[in-house]
Formats: structure tokens, C-alpha cells, sequence
């Protein structure tokens, strides 16, 4: 059979998709901006400060940003951060095991299964219970959040041994051949991040779940199970983020976390992730969460704009991001 | 040839001079021409059929003349004087209104809301509900559809959707009348109504323009036909002179074989699909039937009638229970993966949102379904993949210039040829197809028959739901027709005709008639 109308593709050539490279792009432009308004900027010190600092967003937006693609939302992970902070120094200080590196194993162990609990916890709720995820989320952030400032009874959470902080400080003082263990864990939860969503079979699925709900359906796909594991990843992320941030104040209080959840969301959407689903983007969030480290960080280091302004200049970030990606894809 | 038919050729016509003209209408995105040097006159009291494949330009066509579009070269004429519309809502004010072929209405606001919206019927400074609904009421009943017009839009079933629109787009005041396949998701008595109403604008004095797939309303509908093929203009005609077969062969510029594959016999032997006392909440119930391996089974009835929502009851797909045997075992199907590992799949007629996912490209799409034959480890085997992608574009005749494409940039052709070759990466033994030819131009209707007579002849058993009587008859061994959510008969062989299909479908003798008169 013959036929005359071939369809002809509207891009025929392979391209690289400015959407991917955009985060990056910026993440480059500011730091040629850091670098002209303080020369310290580029200094080790402080590259491997900013990348120290951004380590607990970075790795819980990698979480985020599976969670989004599947057509998600998590409020609650700057009050899991802050419980999970909370038990994981309880425990420390239960003096269960003398040893106090294999007590900071079992409790990086405990934090782990905590973490994955708590996402469990509001992935079954939306998906089984059919809430949406914004209410679960909003929900438990309520009770996460009261549960530390209950077992911490209004105060904060210290831990006690200093056998035990002197241990577990490494963790996130330490570095393995020049590279902060902190910024080791960054990379490390990228590649997995990355490797799961664009390798696996699963990843497909979360995409193809957050794309569009009713075509995973009638292909077969359990989305309810899909959506559910994205949660447990993130309560294990946040876990992550909490086992490099115990360390570096060894306290933990009501006011831990505070707001990581809206920074995190922040870094994803900067980062090209889209905001409804479908389009999951690990490396530009990970460009996200450093463009928002190294903006507060210039603003720090600089004195155009006061620092106190931090808040409103990566608020307009968001707002320039969201209006670039829109300009991009009607360009296209 | 004689003068008139050389004008006509020319795109005139002799008869009064026109309401609307094109003139060398042409139309580029990026670097493709999709229309091309197009011009045609339309006149008052003329039904002007546009006919063409997908991607012929009709589309865009009759977008530029409704002011979606500007033209990129050529101009429109209105009463012989140049215009150029600012836009739609400029060519509403002028009188040329687009019936537009998707469904463009508010989900959650009543039939009533979406008709008047942005024209709201006042009193004082409240809006008018009572006289919205009342005359929101009396326009559907121009219709034939008697609905609850204080309902939400996504309470009605697609058909009424599509008549709610039509009476919206209708309730302004207009002069040129374009229809964008009015009657794709219609039934044959709402087709019927729809084409009275039609001829009650054509008797008004409005140029009607009627793009359609449907070549048998064409003729029974137009006064004039244009032919579009690869965004020119391939004649002009007086309806009059054209067999729906002619307007076939120009609009694919070379002859159709015909359009049905032959028919193997009818298999014998043990049903390898049994159904029974099965029902769809609130849709379908107490429905029987069975189909053996090698038998292409039909489900006819109108729209409405429950055949989509009894098999996606079926494949778990919404709630409804009953008995289900594949080979004889029983099945309890929660979910569309448990009809998958019994070898059964359902193909969706709602290809854009639930078939495919627009915005990926193919080779994903293609192996969504059937994802665990594609993985080694956790991994997706892309090189698999990419051989099962080639093999499908061989074997469905998919047409894309580039493998990379988008699902949601394909025609609704390949589209379909896509979602087959998804579904048949489970290697199903029982297929249902739904609606396989919605959408569908003529070359790859032909093509999916095609393909669906050759599933049969593997000795795959294949269901075969259509609104479209005639592709039913022609490829089915057997057919069963539902109604109100129940089966009301089955015809096969020689008793398989579109009036023993009316008569059942609709349960009454005299539309029948009236349908044909």
C-alpha cells in the first residue's frame, strides 16, 4: 500500500531540550555574578560551605522532585526533617549501645526506617485513602511538627555524650580525599535519584502515573502502589538529610526544618520539574537548591541588597523560573 | 465539461455571488505549508461540504475563516468586500460562527451556564436563571436530546456535550454556519436531527460549511463539495455529481481497494471468552455473550447504551461485577493488569486521555502496557524497546518522519495504530477494541481493518465496539446490539443489516424510516 500524506515531524533533529539546561545555565550565571561582587566567592572555603549548607534541601527535593513527577505533593517534609531529627537524637541519647559508632549506625538505621515510615504513612493516606496530597501532607506536617515539639516538651533536643558528637560530628565536618562527606551524599542521592526515575522501569511508571493517571491505568500500572513508593522515597530523603544535619548542630528543635518543605518545592520547580506531573528533572533540582544557596550566600557575602531581603529575591527567582519555562514552551 | 463544472472547478459557482470567498488562502507553521493556494466560495443557502484525509488542511481551513487563524498569504472576502478578522469573537460579530469539533465547555457549569457564558441573561443585577434554562431547554430540544439542562457538563455523555456546544455555538446571531465534524461522537438519530437542522439553516438563508469524515452525510447533506488533499484544493463539485466512492478516491488520490478485508468463516468451537449476568453500575446490567478464538464480535447501540462503560466494568476499569471465564476458568478482574496476565486487553476509545500519553514519545507509549516484557533487572532494556518500536512501525504501517515524535503530534490514525501495537506487545489472546476508526481518515481506516481481521486470523478473539454501523458489518462475524445497558438481540450472517441494527439500537420501528426517508 502507498500513501501520499506522510506526517512530518514539527522537530526532526535531536535536541537538546533548553528546558533541561536552563537551572544550570543560571546556577552558572550567578556564580560569575558572585565571583564580581566578592573574589572570595570562588574560594574553596566557601564553594564547599554553600554546597555543605545546601545538602539537606538538595537531597530532600531529589525526593520532592519523584514525588511531583508522580503527580504528588509533600508539605510535611520539613516536620518529618524536624521528628526524625528528634527521634534520632533521643535514641542517641538512650545509650542503648556503648560502642558509639555502632550507636550512630542503629540510629542512622532507625532514622532510615523512621523516614520510610512517615512516607508510607502519606502515601497510603492519598492514594488508598484518595485524599488529595496537599491535605494529607498539610495534615501530617501538623503532626510531625507536634510530635517534636512534644517530645522535645517546647524545648530542643541535644545530644548528651560527647564521646557520641565528637563520632558523629565527621559526618558532616569529615571528607573523603577533599570531598565534605555532605557534598559525597549530595552527588550520591542525585545518581540514585536519577538512576531510579530515567533508568527503571519503575521510574517510567512514576512518570507515566504523574502524566497522566487514567493512561497508567489502562495500561495495567498499580498507580495507587506507583504513587505510594514515591512517598517512601521521600521519607527515606528526608531521612538522608537528617543524618547530615544531626550532626552539625547535634540539637534539634521546634524550629528545625522550619520551611525546608516550601524551599524544597522552591529548588524542584527552579529546577524544570513540572509542577502538575509528568516531567521529573533530578540535576536541575539539584541546580535548583544551589541556585537558592548561592543567591543567599552572594547576598551574604555582598552588601548591594540587605540580607534580610533573602526571602523576597528567591521568591522572585521562582516566579522568573516559572515565567522562563512558560516563555520556552511556547517558543517551542 | 460544461461552463458551470469549468467554474466550479475554479472554485465558483454561478448561482449569486458569495457571502464568504476565499481567495489563495495559504497557511504555514514554521516551515510547513499546511494549506496551500486554497481559494472556494461559499454561498447563502449552500450546504458546502469540506472533505479531506487528516492533515488535508480542512482544519486549519476552516479556522482561518472563523479568525482562529491568519492566513500567511491570501485574503477572505465578506459580501465581495476584503476583510481580515481580528479574531474569532471579530468573525462572531460578523456573523460566522464555528461549531468547534472538540469539546469546548466549562466541566462544572450546567448546560444553562456554558450556553450563556460571557452573555449571561440579566435581571437587574442578578443573572436570569429561570430564562437561561428555559431557553437553554428549548434549544436542546431542537436537538431531539431531552436532558436536565441544570446539570453539569461532565454529568452528560460525549454526544450530548457535543449537542450542547452546537446549540451554544448556534445561539448567536450568524450568516456562515462552520461545522467541524459536528457528528463524530453522534448517534444515527441524533445525526438524523442534527442534519434536519442543518437543512432548516440552509432554508434560512446561512451558508453552511460541514467538514466531515462521514462521506454518506456528505451526500446526503451538501449541496457542493470540496476536495482537500495535502493542503490544496483538489475540485469543486456539485454534490450532486459525486458517489461517496469518487470523493473517496479524490480525497486519497488513488483508487480504494475495498474497504473491508475479506471475511474468514466464522469459527466453531468452544467460546474462549465467556460473560455472564455481568454488569456496570448505573450503566449496564445483566449482559451475556461469548466469543471463540479466530471471531471478530461486534457491540452496536447508541451512544449512550452502556457498551464502553459494561467493558470497562469488565477490565476493572469502574465499578460493576458479574461472571467473566476465560477457557472455561473463572476471573475476578479488579484491575485492567489482572485482564492483562488472563491475556485480555481493552483498547480505550478515548485515545487522547486515556490511551496515550501525549507529551512522550512513542517507544515509551509502546511499551507502557506491557512494561516487565522491556526490563532486565530493574532496568528498562532500551535496546529492546527499540527493537519492538521498529517492529511495530513495520507492522502497523505507523507513518511518522521521525521516531522521536510525540505521541500527541500524530494523526489520529497513527495514534490508533500506536495504541493496537501497545496493547498487542502483552501478546493478548482476547482484544477489545473501542472505537477503533474515531478520528480515523479513510487510508488508515482501511488499514486497521485490516489489522483486525488478521488478529482474528491468528485465532485471537477480537470485540469490536462501534457507533459506526456500516465498518460493524462489515468486519464482524456476529453482532451484538445493546440497549439502556442491556443486550436487546444479536444479528450475524445475512440478517446483519444497518435497519435490523436501527431497530434494536433504538427500539423503535419508525425512526427507522424516517432515518432513511
Amino acid at each position: 500500500m502507498t500513501h501520499t500524506a506522510h506526517e512530518t515531524a514539527v522537530a526532526a533533529k535531536p535536541r537538546i531540550k533548553i528546558g533541561a539546561i536552563a537551572p544550570m545555565l543560571a546556577l552558572a550565571l550567578l556564580c560569575g555574578l558572585g565571583a564580581l561582587a566578592n573574589p572570595r566567592f570562588l574560594g574553596l572555603d566557601n564553594i564547599t560551605n554553600v554546597l555543605a549548607r545546601s545538602t539537606f534541601i538538595a537531597t530532600i527535593a531529589v525526593g520532592q522532585t519523584l514525588v511531583i513527577c508522580g503527580g504528588g505533593l509533600d508539605l510535611s517534609v520539613g516536620a518529618m526533617a524536624a521528628f526524625v531529627s528528634g527521634l534520632m537524637i533521643l535514641f542517641l541519647n538512650s545509650g542503648w549501645i556503648d560502642n558509639p559508632t555502632l550507636l550512630i549506625i542503629a540510629a542512622i538505621t532507625l532514622s532510615l526506617g523512621v523516614g520510610a515510615l512517615c512516607g508510607l504513612f502519606n502515601g497510603l493516606t492519598t492514594t488508598v485513602g484518595k485524599i488529595e496530597p496537599f491535605i494529607v501532607t498539610l495534615g501530617t506536617m501538623g503532626i510531625f511538627r507536634a510530635l517534636l515539639t512534644w517530645l522535645a516538651q517546647g524545648g530542643s533536643i541535644t545530644i548528651r555524650n560527647s564521646d557520641v558528637r565528637a563520632a558523629y560530628r565527621q559526618v558532616y565536618f569529615g571528607d573523603l580525599f577533599g570531598l565534605p562527606y555532605p557534598v559525597l551524599v549530595i552527588i550520591g542521592v542525585a545518581v540514585v535519584g536519577a538512576f531510579i526515575l530515567y533508568s527503571t522501569a519503575y521510574g517510567r511508571r512514576v512518570r507515566a502515573v504523574g502524566s497522566n493517571e487514567d493512561v497508567a491505568r489502562y495500561s495495567g500500572i498499580n498507580v495507587a502502589r506507583v504513587r505510594t513508593v514515591t512517598y517512601v522515597l521521600q521519607g527515606l530523603c528526608v531521612a538522608i538529610a537528617v543524618i547530615v544535619y544531626v550532626p552539625r548542630l547535634s540539637s534539634a528543635s521546634s524550629a528545625t526544618g522550619l520551611g525546608w518543605e516550601l524551599t524544597a518545592i522552591t529548588a524542584v520547580v527552579v529546577g524544570g520539574t513540572r509542577l502538575k506531573g509528568g516531567v521529573g528533572r533530578i540535576w536541575g533540582t539539584i541546580a535548583g537548591a544551589l541556585i537558592l544557596e548561592v543567591i543567599g550566600n552572594i547576598m551574604l557575602l555582598s552588601s548591594v541588597v540587605s540580607e534580610y531581603l533573602i526571602g523576597a529575591v528567591q521568591g522572585a527567582i521562582i516566579i522568573i523560573a516559572m515565567l522562563a519555562q512558560r516563555g520556552m514552551s511556547r517558543g517551542r | 465539461m460544461s461552463r458551470q463544472g469549468e467554474a466550479l472547478q475554479e472554485g465558483r459557482t454561478d448561482t449569486g455571488s458569495p457571502v464568504l470567498e476565499a481567495v489563495g488562502l495559504s497557511r504555514a507553521f514554521g516551515p510547513v505549508e499546511v494549506l496551500s493556494d486554497v481559494s472556494v466560495a461559499f454561498r447563502a443557502g449552500e450546504v458546502h461540504a469540506i472533505v479531506g484525509e487528516n492533515g488535508a488542511g480542512k482544519s486549519t481551513l476552516m479556522k482561518i475563516l472563523s479568525g482562529h487563524l491568519t492566513p500567511t498569504r491570501g485574503i477572505m472576502r465578506l459580501d465581495s468586500a476584503d476583510v481580515a478578522f481580528r479574531g474569532p469573537v471579530d468573525a462572531e460579530r460578523r456573523g460566522i460562527v464555528l461549531v468547534h469539533q472538540e469539546i469546548m465547555l466549562a466541566p462544572d457549569l450546567t448546560i444553562a451556564e456554558n450556553m450563556f457564558l460571557g452573555r449571561e441573561l440579566r435581571r437587574g443585577l442578578m443573572v436570569d436563571d429561570r430564562a437561561m434554562n428555559a431557553r437553554a431547554a428549548d434549544a436542546m430540544r431542537v436537538y431531539g436530546v431531552d436532558v436536565d439542562v441544570t446539570v453539569p457538563v461532565q454529568q452528560l455523555s460525549i454526544a450530548q456535550r457535543q449537542l450542547a456546544q452546537i446549540a451554544r455555538a448556534l445561539s448567536v446571531p450568524h450568516r456562515v454556519a462552520i461545522f467541524d465534524e459536528p457528528t463524530a461522537s453522534l448517534t444515527p438519530v441524533e445525526t438524523f436531527a442534527l442534519l434536519e437542522l442543518i437543512r432548516g439553516l440552509k432554508a434560512n438563508g446561512v451558508a453552511v460549511l460541514y467538514i466531515s469524515h462521514r462521506l454518506e452525510e456528505v451526500k446526503a447533506i451538501a449541496d457542493v463539495v470540496t476536495v482537500l488533499r495535502d493542503g490544496k484544493r483538489v475540485t469543486t463539485q456539485p454534490a450532486a455529481q459525486l458517489q461517496p466512492l469518487d470523493v473517496a478516491r479524490l480525497m486519497v488520490g488513488r483508487d480504494l481497494l475495498d474497504l473491508y478485508p475479506p471475511r474468514p468463516p466464522a469459527p466453531a468451537g468452544e467460546p474462549s471468552f465467556a460473560v455472564a449476568h455481568f454488569g456496570a453500575e448505573g450503566f449496564a446490567e445483566g449482559v451475556g455473550f461469548s466469543v471463540r478464538p479466530g471471531e471478530i464480535l461486534g457491540f452496536s447501540g447508541l451512544v449512550g447504551a452502556g457498551r464502553t462503560e459494561l467493558f470497562e466494568a469488565l477490565f476493572g476499569l469502574r465499578r460493576g461485577g458479574g461472571e467473566i471465564r476465560v477457557d472455561g476458568v473463572a476471573q475476578r478482574w479488579p484491575n485492567a493488569r489482572a485482564g492483562m496476565r488472563a491475556g485480555a486487553v481493552y483498547l480505550t476509545e478515548d485515545r487522547k486521555s486515556k490511551g496515550l500519553l501525549l507529551e512522550e514519545a512513542m517507544a515509551l507509549n509502546l511499551t507502557l502496557a506491557a512494561l516487565d516484557r522491556f526490563r532486565r533487572g530493574p532496568l528498562v532494556d532500551r535496546a529492546k524497546e527499540a527493537r519492538a518500536l521498529d517492529d511495530a512501525i513495520r507492522r502497523f504501517d505507523i507513518r511518522v518522519g521521525d521516531k522521536t515524535m510525540l505521541a500527541g503530534q500524530m494523526s489520529g490514525g497513527n495514534q490508533q495504530k500506536l495504541l493496537l501495537a501497545k496493547m498487542m506487545q502483552l501478546d493478548p489472546k482476547i482484544i477489545v477494541i473501542d472505537e477503533p476508526t474515531r478520528g480515523v481518515d479513510i487510508g488508515a481506516k482501511q488499514q486497521i481493518y485490516r489489522f483486525i481481521a488478521a488478529l482474528a486470523a491468528e485465532g485471537r478473539s477480537v470485540i469490536v465496539i462501534s457507533s459506526e454501523m456500516a465498518e460493524l458489518i462489515g468486519l464482524c462475524h456476529r453482532i451484538i446490539v445493546m440497549r439502556g445497558g442491556r443486550v436487546v438481540g444479536e444479528v450475524s450472517g445475512e440478517a446483519m443489516t444497518e435497519d435490523a441494527i436501527v431497530v434494536l439500537a433504538t427500539g423503535v420501528d419508525k425512526l427507522l424510516h424516517e432515518a432513511h426517508s
